[in-house]
């Protein structure tokens, strides 16, 4: 009797299609957010992520009506990130059906509003995304900062103290991106995770670097996430959602099967 | 024609409920609505919520939804869902602690089950004394602890999607219809005559969700 650890695909979307595609079995449309949405559920995620990295004002409008469809058809949480700058952006993805709103780069240029924003909707519908990198030499004390722009450009904020700050202006969860492991496929970054998880009080989403399932396993066991992201390793059918589950229940972790 | 109100009082995503409604009841027409008249005409009403609870409950009374609501379940099924459920408690420690609507007996209470020894800030503490997370977020079991028509085709520990930072504390005398376990037992649903509330969200619950939903279009309350 327990909390179940969540697995959640997450799908990068551009102006209304999935980036790269999906290659698992037999699925019509490849670049289909809503079908694809919709067979992770049938697969048993337990939540999907949306980061929209649409770069043009039109292509937003496409985004919510994609949310719309997602939400009109997928009964499981539904977080919708990317493009989110002000509060009306945030409305205007709530009343289009999503649950929970990620900020990212906004945060960093204006921490209020996290603050803002979960005083107008509640902090369960407000994740603070961080992106993080290594700082720190070989050797001495690991220290990891937020990096912005896809991880290109330094801010100079500890990313520990930023995700404490996060917490205290009213975000509900963070997700986490190792700015080193994101691409990798060499597993997260554990001590990363382990240090922010065990600094704050509301749950961690790990992203960033899965290659395989045993990486979901460490994420959860050693890295303490309440939460594993992962996207490759599913898009391309090299593991299904329901083989990540069982994997990570046979090595005693609590699960949704 | 079966005419369900979801009241609206400007509290959160209504659409997710909505949903997941047209969803499973083909002929249910289905209004998002704060509007007395259309409330106390539909069939069955439900009961959202989300955010703080000072504010959902201001905006309740400002509305006029306390009345409503007090009028609806003398006569047609309610579901109350997460926030919904808590309002209609006597009392929420939420927000320095405010006044619910007292429709059912009990608290709602922050999760907590000990103290930092230094600061003195609440915890929630595992049974190996490990912290647990605060929102309580995610898929966790529900034991169905009384039959209900709402139950009907739903196993029991069956897990449902749950994001809430305060639970609700029934009072000696009220019926809690499913328990949770999370640091400390929380009543996951209630029943008493025309309501049915549930602390999680069967609107985000996947197949079991929908068809509690799925049974509430068919219940005629008074279970």
């Amino acid at each position: 009797m327990a909390l179940a650890k969540r697995i959640i695909p997450c799908l990068d979307c551009d102006n209304g299609r999935v980036v790269k595609g999906v290659k698992f079995l037999d699925i019509r449309d490849a670049g289909d957010p809503v079908e694809i949405s919709r067979r992770y559920s049938d697969a048993g995620a337990d939540e999907i992520t949306f980061l929209d990295i649409t770069a043009s004002h039109e292509g937003r409008a496409t985004t919510v009506h994609t949310v719309e469809a997602i939400a009109g058809q997928v009964f499981i949480p539904l977080t919708v990130g990317g493009g989110i700058r002000t509060l009306d952006d945030i409305r205007t993805m709530l009343n289009a059906g999503a649950d929970k709103v990620s900020i990212n780069t906004a945060a960093v240029f204006n921490p209020d509003f996290v603050r803002e924003a979960a005083q107008r909707f509640g902090s369960q519908c407000i994740v603070v995304a961080i992106d993080a990198k290594k700082v720190s030499a070989e050797g001495e004390a690991p220290r990891w900062e937020i990096f912005t722009h896809g991880g290109r450009k330094p801010t100079g904020i500890d990313a520990i103290e930023w995700a404490k700050r996060m917490v205290r202006y009213g975000a509900g969860e963070i997700l986490l991106t190792s700015m080193d492991r994101d691409g990798t496929k060499s597993g997260f970054d554990l001590a990363l995770n382990r240090a922010i998880s065990d600094a704050v009080s509301v749950p961690i989403i790990a992203s960033g670097g899965v290659g395989n399932l045993q990486h979901l396993v460490d994420g959860v066991l050693e890295g303490h996430a309440d939460a594993v992201l992962a996207a490759s390793i599913f898009h391309f059918g090299e593991y299904t959602i329901g083989e990540a589950k069982q994997y990570m229940a046979q090595r005693g972790i609590t699960m949704r099967l | 024609m079966n005419k369900v109100a979801i009241i609206d009082y400007g509290m959160g995503n209504l659409h997710s409920v909505a949903k997941a409604l047209e969803h499973v009841g083909s002929n249910a027409r289905i209004s998002v609505t704060s509007d007395a008249q259309t409330i106390l005409q539909a069939d069955r009403v439900i009961f959202p919520g989300v955010g703080a609870i000072r504010d959902c409950m201001a905006e309740i009374r400002r509305l006029g939804i306390d009345d409503i609501v007090a009028e609806v379940i003398r006569s047609k099924p309610l579901l109350a869902i997460c926030v919904g459920m808590q309002a209609l408690m006597e009392r929420s420690e939420e927000n320095d602690g405010v006044d619910c609507l007292g429709l059912v007996k009990g608290q709602v209470k922050r999760f907590a089950n000990a103290r930092d020894p230094e600061t003195g800030d609440p915890l929630l503490l595992d049974e190996n004394a490990a912290p647990l997370k605060v929102p309580h977020m995610g898929w966790n079991i529900v034991q169905q602890t009384e039959a209900h028509p709402l139950w009907a085709g739903i196993a029991d520990n069956t897990r449902f999607y749950f994001v809430h930072s305060y639970y609700v504390s029934l009072a000696a005398g009220e019926k809690a219809a499913g328990m949770t376990h999370y640091g400390v037992d929380i009543t996951a649903a209630l029943s008493k005559g025309n309501i049915f509330a549930v602390q999680f969200h069967p609107e985000k619950s996947q197949h079991g969700g929908l068809q509690l939903l799925r049974n509430f279009l068919a219940w005629n309350g008074e279970s």
